[in-house]
């Protein structure tokens, strides 16, 4: 895991998260800008799986459960997609907020990631 | 879409669903890594943690098809235990801290998820009270027990 790389995803994270809960509760329908705040959020998730198996054959293992964080990581990477079917699906100003709970919860889990990587506690 | 087919799951409702789909799959995949790599060390706390998210997902479920009678009482049954559960696991937790050296979902009432286990049931019992099934009046006892012995 790269830290600097965990901390872009977590502010990207959070500041999707909160614009689109923002645009949500304003009324706003889905619109180009919050589907692509979540577009560019996968694509960080995406280029993490791609770190986190470059990673270990590049001298930087992780001291934690690798399962652990490979489930963390795939359920990460699943959400933005699952929310974004979601508010095409069913156009209306709370998918949008959707949109934002999802990213949100993405920051918590790319942090978490992190934390599982670097130190493990249990 | 006609008024009669969805008419249960709209507006914040579906955000309440979301919060709780993303709970499920947070636990189910916790409890999945437990129990998968070290069960014998605590089977209490992870057999309480496959519960937990058994619960969030059946709660999800219920929430989802919550205009019927008969999910509409799974999702009460699903919501109280998810409550007893974070209330009771919570206090335990801080009591007699040497039961659970081993983390669950409803440890320390869901700090570790920001505290979203101990506010959500409420959420949803909110949502439950202000959205009753069109026809609940006819709602049977049994469905209730068979969900309650499922949980």
């Amino acid at each position: 895991m790269i830290l600097w790389f965990t901390i872009a995803q977590v502010i990207v994270a959070v500041a999707a998260g909160l614009l689109c809960v923002v645009l949500g509760l304003a009324g706003r329908r889905p619109s180009d800008l919050s589907v692509g705040a979540l577009a560019l959020l996968e694509l960080l998730l995406i280029a993490q799986i791609v770190i986190a198996i470059i990673a270990p054959f590049a001298g930087n293992p992780p001291t934690g459960s690798l399962l652990e964080f490979w489930v963390y990581l795939v359920s990460a990477a699943l959400l933005p997609p699952a929310a974004v079917a979601w508010a095409l699906v069913e156009r209306s100003r709370w998918s949008t907020v959707i949109m934002g709970i999802a990213a949100l919860a993405v920051a918590v889990m790319a942090w978490r990631m992190q934390a599982i990587w670097t130190i493990q506690v249990a | 879409m006609s008024p009669s087919s969805r008419p249960r799951m709209t507006g914040i409702g579906r955000v309440l669903v979301i919060v709780y789909a993303i709970m499920a799959l947070a636990a189910t995949g916790r409890s999945f890594v437990q129990i998968v790599q070290r069960f014998d060390e605590a089977p209490l706390a992870y057999a309480l943690s496959a519960a937990s998210a058994l619960v969030y997902v059946l709660a999800t479920l219920a929430l989802v098809f919550a205009g019927s009678k008969g999910w509409y009482l799974t999702a009460w049954v699903a919501i109280c235990f998810e409550l007893a559960g974070v209330l009771v696991i919570g206090t335990l937790s801080l009591l007699l801290p040497a039961l659970f050296e081993h983390p669950t979902v409803w440890s320390w009432f869901g700090m570790g998820y920001l505290f979203v286990p101990l506010v959500l049931p409420f959420f949803g019992i909110w949502w439950l009270v202000t959205h009753p099934p069109a026809a609940a009046t006819a709602a049977s006892p049994t469905d209730a027990d068979t969900a309650a012995v499922a949980s």
